[in-house]
């Protein structure tokens, strides 16, 4: 008898019954075909102007800088203006993505860049976030050709550009969006790219001392560019947040052990 | 792999009892996992609830295990990857071995992965030319001192800042003698330097997986380094260790229990990067393993099914239960002397290496109940620690005394006049012999009592049930 059969035969023995019976298998197959979501924390259940609000709220609670631009046109300017404030060379790897080879470069002749995957000495990558998700500030990166995975992973600094109209409220929403563009009917999940990234700030850990860092293997820098291309949800940061006051500042900061009083 | 030795837990906890660096470590550690949870789960109404339905998905899994791994592996054969099911760990290691010789792997980078401690990979690879280098931070200095992890999250937990520095300074002899560490930041960056070489060279990458996703033949790893990441994207070849009972049907059952996990525990809203990889390199992609294997293990899983220990296979290692238990808090991880420490290790280490060779771990318990109350799948932990005392018993493993003492104290409790009886004597002659001093240093039979602690002589005046039979008939009167 194989492993898979031994293992197999001693999970039905444990439950008392064998085989599951073809109808039983049918609800299973049921339950994975509708995937039924459950509870969706009320805290992301707000209008477009408060969810995106809230999404650079998480990403600066988890210490990512983040910039707001008007248009897509404006990305070129704020990297390189980043970069200079950064005391960072103009000079990076992009991921090939046609939303950013098609931005005006050219607008910025000091920047150097090459439309491809991340190597091990890139001191900077440009990186296009698929999509956002609100409820904790998490950016989505599937990898593709044109987003390759190690743009996220090598560089010390990582500039995700990302449009609002990209940003949902939880992630419940951003798996339906990815079976929607991607053929989601499929019962194999061939939907799935290769590899999906939920990146929620910069690389960090508290290895040492129990006491956080930034940039331990990852980026220990990662600016988003936001391009605010939902009119309707471009509404002033200073809104009253609407969180208790628990969520709203980070548990730790670097270099500090969490709430040395506690 | 980590050798057993939790038959020797009480002289091991004594000594880390004594260990004044370990205690200034678990000081400064607990109170800050603490906080964090709290505050993470004051910021989310919802947690509760949440708790409620990841029991929920756990327990429907279960139920359906053998269904949901046979979809499991149909869909990571759809996406071009493969499927090893491994009875023990003695097969899971030869199976590693075999990929990675299949690859002719001569480095082999791996992520922070403790079934991989459970299976002893590292040595069965080293013992056979290839070379596993750890590289989450806190394995990495591990595997520099060729010590065993003391906590399932935060593996170097029982190490200080001084301790880094020596043992950077005498493995890392390339770099220049007098650099000075100024604070942890430079420790972290030399083991960047030193491992961005390891990840860059690696022919196969090793990482564990947090869940496998049926619906998709996923698996997810959840980290906030980004080494797990790097190890599972640069290599050509990219292994999965996963045991059995890792694996949810659908992304929505994953969603709902990654919400319970990074909140359980380090306090996060979210992990920094949770990775969700199925299969293969596609086509035109510029990055990623060519191959992609699930070493699905079993390692005495399946026999838990439908026990009294059934539920434990809900755990999502989240060390919530450790990071509140009063008895890791002072002893520390290595004591427990095996993979997984706390209560969720006292629990499964029996299940997993026989209750004859880890029968103290159960014992070590006070029974206060904070890790069911923390547990994010609520898991009855003090059940089931209370269900291995019994068994222990029952095959009689606990030592004569303990046996003896039962058996003696059974007899009279069943018996309540002999019981009253033998109380009021065994009372009257303390309180005589203790007359004087009002308190005992040593008793018979009560030494391992009387060690830590004196033992106050009873005051003249009959037991309670004495007393209280007097008053009642002094309020009738």
């Amino acid at each position: 008898m194989s492993s898979r059969e031994g293992i197999l035969n001693a999970i039905r023995r444990g439950l008392k019954r064998g085989p599951l019976p073809a109808d039983q298998r049918a609800m299973l197959d049921g339950r994975l075909a509708t995937h039924p979501r459950h509870l969706i924390p009320a805290r992301s259940r707000v209008s477009r102007p408060e969810q995106i609000a809230l999404f650079v709220r998480n990403l600066e609670k988890e210490f990512a800088t983040v910039e707001r631009v008007p248009d897509a046109e404006a990305v070129p300017a704020a990297v390189a203006d980043y970069l200079a404030a950064q005391n960072l060379a103009p000079r990076f790897a992009m991921a090939p993505h046609p939303e950013l080879t098609s931005l005006p470069w050219d607008s910025r002749p000091m920047l150097e860049f090459e439309a491809r995957r991340a190597r091990g000495d890139d001191a900077v990558s440009v990186q296009h976030a698929w999509a956002g998700v609100a409820e904790t500030g998490t950016m989505l990166f599937p990898s593709d050709p044109a987003r390759p995975t190690t743009l996220n992973l090598l560089p010390e600094t990582e500039i995700a550009m990302i449009r609002a109209s990209a940003i949902v409220g939880a992630y419940e929403e951003a798996w339906d969006r990815l079976r929607a563009e991607r053929g989601g009917a499929e019962p194999s999940g061939g939907f799935m790219p290769r590899n999906i990234m939920f990146v929620t700030g910069p690389s960090r850990s508290a290895d040492i001392e129990q006491t956080l860092e930034l940039g331990a293997h990852g980026p220990r820098r990662l600016h988003v560019v936001l391009v605010e291309d939902e009119p309707a949800a471009r509404v002033a940061l200073s809104e009253g947040d609407p969180r208790p006051e628990a969520a709203r500042e980070p548990v730790a900061r670097p270099g500090q052990i969490a709430n040395p009083a506690d | 792999m980590v050798a057993l030795t939790s038959p020797d837990f009480k002289r091991r906890a004594s000594r880390a009892l004594g260990d004044e660096r370990l205690q200034t470590a678990l000081k400064r550690g607990g109170s800050g996992f603490h906080s964090k949870r709290a505050q993470a789960i004051a910021a989310l109404p919802e947690f509760e609830r949440l708790r409620d339905i990841g029991r929920d998905i756990k327990n429907h899994t279960l139920a359906n295990l053998d269904h949901y791994l046979e979809v499991f592996e149909r869909n990571v054969i759809a996406n071009g990857g493969k499927v090893h099911w491994c009875a023990d760990a003695a097969e899971a290691r030869e199976t590693v071995l075999g990929i990675c010789r299949a690859a002719g792997a001569r480095t082999v980078t791996k992520g922070k992965s403790m079934i991989s401690e459970e299976i002893g990979v590292n040595e069965h690879l080293s013992a056979h030319g290839i070379t596993p280098v750890e590289t989450d931070l806190g394995e990495y200095i591990l595997q520099l001192v060729d010590e065993a992890p003391s906590h399932i999250i935060a593996p170097a937990f029982h190490l200080n800042r001084d301790d880094w520095e020596t043992r950077f300074r005498a493995a890392h002899t390339d770099l220049p003698k007098d650099r000075v560490f100024h604070d942890r930041r430079d420790i972290m960056a030399e083991a960047r330097g030193k491992l961005r070489e390891r990840f860059l060279a690696a022919d196969v990458g090793i990482t564990g997986a947090n869940f496998l996703i049926a619906e998709t033949g996923s698996s997810v790893i959840v980290t906030n380094e980004g080494n797990g990441d790097l190890t599972q994207t640069l290599p050509r070849v990219h292994i999965a260790l996963a045991s059995i009972e890792k694996v949810v049907p659908t992304l929505e059952d994953c969603t709902s229990l990654l919400r319970l996990l990074a909140r359980s525990a380090t306090g996060q809203d979210f992990s920094v990067y949770t990775t969700f990889s199925t299969g293969v390199r596609r086509a035109r992609d510029l990055d990623g393993p060519e191959e992609y294997h699930v070493v699905l293990i079993d390692n005495g899983r399946s026999n838990m099914v439908g026990t009294d220990f059934h539920e434990m296979l809900r755990c999502i290692r989240c060390a919530a239960c450790m990071n509140h238990c009063p008895v890791y808090g002072v002893t520390g991880g290595h004591a427990y002397g095996w993979v997984y420490p706390g209560p969720m290790g006292s629990v499964l280490t029996p299940s997993l290496v026989g209750v004859e060779k880890s029968g103290h771990l159960p014992n070590a318990s006070t029974f206060c109940g904070r890790c069911e109350s923390v547990c994010p799948v609520k898991i009855p932990l003090p059940k089931m620690m209370r269900h291995w005392r019994e068994r222990e018993f029952e095959r009689h493993l606990a030592p004569s005394s303990v046996r003896t003492g039962l058996g003696v104290w059974g007899w009279f409790a069943r018996r309540p006049g002999w019981y009253r009886a033998a109380s009021r004597l065994g009372m009257g002659a303390l309180s005589l012999l203790g007359r004087g001093r009002g308190r005992f240093q040593s008793l018979p039979l009560a030494g391992g009592w009387t060690e830590g602690r004196d033992l106050p002589a009873p005051e003249p005046g009959g037991t309670f049930m004495a007393r209280y039979a007097a008053a009642q008939r002094g309020g009738r009167r």
